[in-house]
């Protein structure tokens, strides 16, 4: 009976053929966590598995080629840059530098914007208001013209950048952790918690906060791709982390000046970006399919 | 109606006061001077104290802070250090370029991820989906500055089929050209984010009961998904298309850097750090607004869109 009424059904297509077995598949996130995997190996790794030292530089060696390549050597297999640095050892030594950048901004921000969020959400009312009308203001300048200006004022650096995109990313983390609070908080355990006199702090660290970590490894890990590219952006327009150090905005930005006769020196560090992001970005999609089970049909 | 525009205007009004309060007294409190950026290096102290008075910066801050509030109320937003010339007028000197990458960008992306959305929802797991797929995870993913910087690679330096830097001054067709490669490189981010949400707001609206009912009267496939499931999924993407469209005709720093485009975004760079405090504080006033009205134009459309929606 069951079977017929859907065979009905389908050949009318007045419901959506896959409902019912989608909510069981998920997609396989094999490419993304292979992506993060040789990112991870390269940050923990970084002295073991590089040929030389990313910041030795021999001018007798400067733009070579990648070793493929005519008149490149099997030594320095993705070539070096004009200071005749090599390439490969640089990118593997930037990893640290995406890493810690982006590892900053989300701790700055998502500090900020998880304390606010609790509080906006928990006590309501003029608190609330308040704070989403600060966040309100504080998105309608993009942050892009923010950082542009923190950076004019403190000066370029790594510190400056974390620093200027943790204090403009907040908002967001904010709205996320407000909604959930506000229906977590009406839910029983909360309530029988204030029964069994617990204060206003310690529900919200204790009982209500453990109920958003899984949004926020979510929101944390597409935030993170989101902040690689920001930051590669910054260095690549002189804004952010300065020579000599390793990074592959960096990179990219020294080699612009050679494009016309060096295409590796900007070819691979835009690679090791996108695959990095990608690999977040990828992570974060299958986090959310399987932590939260209502975005599950999207 | 009436009465929630005017609480909207008034709180938008209220923004911009307090950012650009913010932005007077961040950005001065560095501690470059501008008189000194602007001089050549064999200038006498003398030059020096005549131009940090011409450009009013000899007075405590917080009178300044107050000279330009008042001459902004009359409209007035103080010369450019650099051209001396009004800020305005400077500014919108630089407007139409962005004005015209950025329609072109926000045509081009409206127009490619809006059918890759709407045909990934309506044959999910079809070829189009799958492609879509890859499409919104590349430009989600892949830094607009290294796609420029390869693009310009290839179509400039090694197929020399395009310009790579400029507006062009040739006509018509030049112009176009030259604005190929940077239109596209600004469009990438937003057809990811148009493709994957008109992806999930059609998948949505296909589920309801009025496309249901719909189909059970025998409308049209085309006209269920057109007229009954896209009208309605079109109002979560007013939201985000709208304030888009203003982001993106206010011009790109990152693109127009690369291309060396004469538009907004380069001069707003150019003069943070020449310290052109006029320019910027336009510049941000400006943006203010206008993403704050954006936001308010969005809410109205959904209103209209959607008539169910009531102002409160």
């Amino acid at each position: 009976m069951k079977e017929n009424g859907q065979d009905i059904s389908q050949a009318l297509s007045i419901t959506p053929p896959d409902v019912t077995e989608k909510k069981l598949k998920v997609r396989k996130p094999y490419l993304g966590l292979f992506f993060l995997g040789v990112f991870f190996f390269m940050v923990i790794f970084a002295d073991l598995i590089s040929p030389y030292d990313p910041f030795a530089s021999d001018l007798s060696k400067g733009t070579l080629p990648p070793s493929w390549q005519e008149g490149g050597t099997a030594a320095h297999l993705l070539g070096t840059d004009f200071l005749g640095r090599d390439q490969l050892s640089r990118i593997i030594h930037g990893s640290r530098m995406s890493l810690v950048v982006s590892v900053g901004c989300i701790l700055i921000y998502g500090t900020i914007g998880i304390i606010l969020g609790l509080i906006s959400g928990f006590f309501g009312g003029k608190t609330d208001m308040f704070i989403m009308r600060l966040s309100d203001i504080w998105q309608s300048v993009p942050g892009l013209i923010v950082i542009l200006l923190l950076v004019s004022v403190i000066g370029a650096s790594a510190k400056t950048v974390i620093i200027s995109i943790g204090i403009t990313g907040w908002p967001q983390f904010a709205r996320v952790v407000r909604g959930e609070c506000l229906s977590l908080k009406e839910r029983d355990f909360v309530r029988l918690a204030r029964v069994a006199g617990c204060s206003n702090f310690q529900i919200m660290a204790s009982h209500i906060f453990p109920n958003i970590i899984n949004t926020l490894l979510v929101l944390s890990t597409i935030q993170i791709a989101g902040i690689i590219v920001l930051s590669a952006t910054l260095s690549f327009l002189g804004l952010g982390t300065q020579p000599p150090s390793c990074d592959w905005g960096l990179m990219l930005a020294e080699g612009r000046q050679y494009i016309t006769y060096a295409w590796w020196l900007v070819t691979f560090p835009g690679i090791a970006i996108a695959i990095t992001v990608i690999g977040f970005n990828l992570t974060g999609d299958w986090l959310r399919e399987i932590l939260d089970p209502k975005q599950m049909l999207r | 109606m009436k009465v929630y525009l005017l609480k909207r205007f008034a709180f938008a009004f209220f923004t911009m006061f307090v950012v650009i309060t913010i932005v007077f007294f961040l950005y001065r409190s560095g501690e470059a001077d501008p008189a000194h950026i602007m001089l050549p290096p064999d200038a006498t102290p003398k030059d020096h104290e005549i131009l940090t008075k011409n450009f009013g910066l000899d007075k405590p801050l917080i009178i300044q802070y107050f000279s330009f509030l008042k001459n902004a109320a009359r409209g007035d937003f103080g010369k450019s250090f650099r051209y001396n010339e009004s800020a305005a007028k400077v500014l919108f000197q630089r407007f139409p370029a962005s004005l015209q990458l950025g329609v072109a960008a926000f045509l081009f992306s409206a127009i490619v991820g809006l059918a890759i959305g709407i045909l990934s929802a309506v044959h999910r797991d079809g070829w189009v989906d799958r492609v879509g797929r890859v499409i919104a995870l590349g430009g989600m993913s892949i830094p607009s500055f290294w796609l420029a910087v390869m693009l310009m690679l290839f179509f400039g330096v090694t197929l020399g089929w395009l310009p790579v830097s400029g507006r062009g001054e040739g006509g018509l067709l030049d112009t176009l050209r030259h604005m190929i490669l940077p239109a596209f490189c600004l469009s990438t981010y937003p057809i990811a984010l148009i493709t994957r949400l008109s992806r999930s707001s059609m998948i949505d609206a296909l589920k309801s009961d009025y496309v249901v009912m719909a189909r059970i009267k025998g409308v049209p496939e085309f006209y269920v998904n057109i007229v009954h499931a896209f009208k309605n999924a079109s109002i979560t993407l007013i939201t985000i298309m709208v304030p888009m469209f203003v982001y993106m005709i206010l011009g790109s720093v990152v693109i127009e850097t690369i291309f060396s485009w004469p538009g907004i975004g380069r001069l707003v760079i150019e003069a943070t750090f020449a310290r052109d405090y006029p320019v910027v504080q336009i510049f941000i006033l400006l943006i203010t607004f206008l993403i704050t009205t954006a936001y308010i134009v969005a809410d109205v459309l959904y209103a209209v869109v959607d008539p169910r929606i009531r102002f409160q």
